[in-house]
């Protein structure tokens, strides 16, 4: 008999399943629940980039790329990052990856070793503690607070650092909480971390995704922009989850240590989905925008529906999830989502599902229709007016 | 304000009340917008899109050319005016290219179509030629596709 249990190392085996896949477990099969827990966007691809990748195939293109991806991929994501977000990457520096989320275990794996720390500012989306520990290293967690917009402080910052801190993440637009980080934000950030070395990982797939003000990369700061590795993708400006296409952008001297690892482990990213990113990056701007607007309009529905209904939400600034907080019905919030599905068939996550300070507090997401969004605020006010 | 119409476009059953949670305006200030625009025929009218396929309804539509011969001071108002009046004739529409107007008509069968243009629409005066062309199939009509029933496939990673 083989001892199973015995075969899986410890740092594998005391990594926890996603919360928001365990909350989604218990929705289960029904049909009757009204889900507003999808962080994904409920647009399809826009036609012309699928066209783009089909058109690929059809002419045969179905090798491998180069190990960093297309050149030609390259060459329009760097022209995009200089047009949309005013930072100079050249394509030397852009590797292209397996969804955003290869772009932050590469990271990991290029930088960190057993003793690292990692900082993570939470409420954060639920890899960055995991991933780090199978590198060896230690997450680090702040907690950011509603009333700091939970944008990371140089305060809490600074409280966090130590001789054996090696890299700081900064997932901003945030997921869970929609919180951005302004310029000024970013640059009291910069302040805290010089003269260290100290890099940061700035997970920046929502980038296209804020409202009322331009998204300000880390990659634009100075004293940031030469510690900064960019994370991107398509997923969620282009609706392209499933195409799994993301990127990775490094100052130079990383750059190789991180192909290496790719090299080995992925080869290249996939070829089609290569070919319609090329059609995104260089003619996708209107279609980001369109979807930008359809979002925020359902960002100010959704939070003002919310706050009519007297639940109290932070405004949400990027990506596409409101935070409202539900302390005051006194109970956990992993409680109050558990009995909003089952007595009111409407499914939410519990922010404790991204790290212990998002407890009081609960993820609605708003990758869905104002008419859907609708129907679930309605059953969401028969539920807290129970508590009246 | 184009945002406002272009919402109700899609969807005119939108409320006073959405709309302004949607776009972060006042009540009133949404109902102002739509007095003022239904006052100026801005906004027409509030129709619902159907697809008669799935009903028992029987119709045909067709899409009709028209060459004319412009008249003088009026140039072609007058004639699309005489086209137009007739409640048969769904949309009319002044082309450039190879022909003048484009009649879309409904009507119950091809031979009521048929009879429209025969004895209606080729007699006016200064129509110098009619082609018709049957609708055989409507797959989208104002941005909506047809018979398509979104499902939403997701699964709940992110």
């Amino acid at each position: 008999m083989i001892d199973y249990e015995a075969c899986i190392p410890s740092a594998v085996r005391e990594i926890r399943p996603s919360g928001i896949r365990k909350f989604f477990d218990l929705v289960g099969g029904r049909t009757d629940v009204i889900s507003l827990t999808i962080g994904e966007p409920d647009f399809v691809t826009p036609w012309h980039i699928r066209v783009a990748g089909i058109d690929s195939l059809e002419r045969g293109k179905t090798y491998y790329t180069s190990n960093s991806g297309m050149k030609e991929l390259r060459e329009a994501i760097s022209a995009y990052l200089a047009r949309r977000f005013q930072i100079a990457y050249a394509p030397s520096q852009i590797l292209v990856t397996v969804g955003g989320s290869e772009a932050i275990d590469l990271t990991y794996r290029a930088l960190l070793a057993p003793g690292d720390e990692v900082i993570v500012p939470q409420p954060a989306f639920v890899c960055y503690g995991p991933l780090a520990s199978l590198t060896g290293a230690a997450p680090v967690y702040i907690d950011t607070r509603e009333e700091d917009d939970f944008r990371l402080t140089p305060e809490a910052l600074r409280a966090a650092i130590t001789p054996r801190t090696k890299l700081l993440v900064l997932p901003y637009p945030n997921n869970p909480t929609g919180a951005i980080m302004t310029r000024e934000d970013l640059e009291a950030i910069a302040e805290v971390l010089e003269g260290t070395n100290i890099l940061v990982l700035s997970d920046e797939i929502y980038g296209e995704l804020t409202y009322g003000r331009q998204h300000c990369s880390c990659a634009a700061v100075p004293g940031l922009a030469e510690r900064t590795i960019l994370a991107s993708g398509f997923s969620k400006a282009f609706a392209m989850t499933g195409w799994r296409l993301g990127y990775v952008a490094a100052p130079a001297p990383i750059f190789p240590q991180m192909l290496k690892i790719h090299q080995y482990a992925i080869m290249c990213a996939p070829t089609t989905a290569q070919f319609a990113a090329v059609e995104a990056m260089t003619a996708g701007d209107a279609d980001v925008e369109e979807m930008r607007n359809e979002y925020n309009r359902r960002r100010r529905y959704l939070t003002a529906g919310l706050r009519s209904i007297g639940i109290g939400c932070f405004e949400a600034q990027g990506a596409f999830y409101v935070f409202p907080n539900i302390s005051r019905f006194g109970m956990t919030s992993e409680t109050f989502c558990e009995r909003l599905l089952n007595e009111y068939g409407v499914a939410i996550v519990p922010g404790s599902a991204f790290g212990a300070c998002g407890e009081g507090f609960a993820r609605i997401s708003y990758a869905y229709s104002v008419e859907h969004i609708s129907r679930a605020l309605d059953k969401i006010e028969k539920f807290t007016s129970s508590f009246k | 304000m184009n945002e406002m119409l272009q919402l109700l476009e899609n969807n005119a059953r939108l409320s006073e009340e959405q709309l302004a949670m949607m776009l972060g305006k006042e009540k009133g200030e949404i109902r102002a917008m739509i007095e003022k625009f239904e006052r100026e025929r801005v906004i027409l009218g509030y129709k619902a899109l159907i697809d008669w396929d799935k009903t028992d309804k029987e119709s045909v539509t067709a899409l009709i050319e028209v060459k004319i011969t412009p008249q003088r001071d009026r140039g072609f108002d007058r004639i699309a005016e005489k086209i137009y009046n007739y409640p048969e004739v769904e949309s009319l529409y002044l082309m450039s290219g190879a022909f003048d107007l484009a009649v879309l008509i409904e009507g119950k069968t091809m031979k009521e179509v048929a009879y429209f243009v025969a004895m209606k629409l080729a007699p006016i005066e200064d129509v110098v030629a009619t082609s018709t062309h049957f609708v055989l199939r409507k797959y989208k009509d104002k941005g909506v596709i047809f018979g398509a029933d979104p499902v939403d496939e997701r699964i709940t990673n992110g």
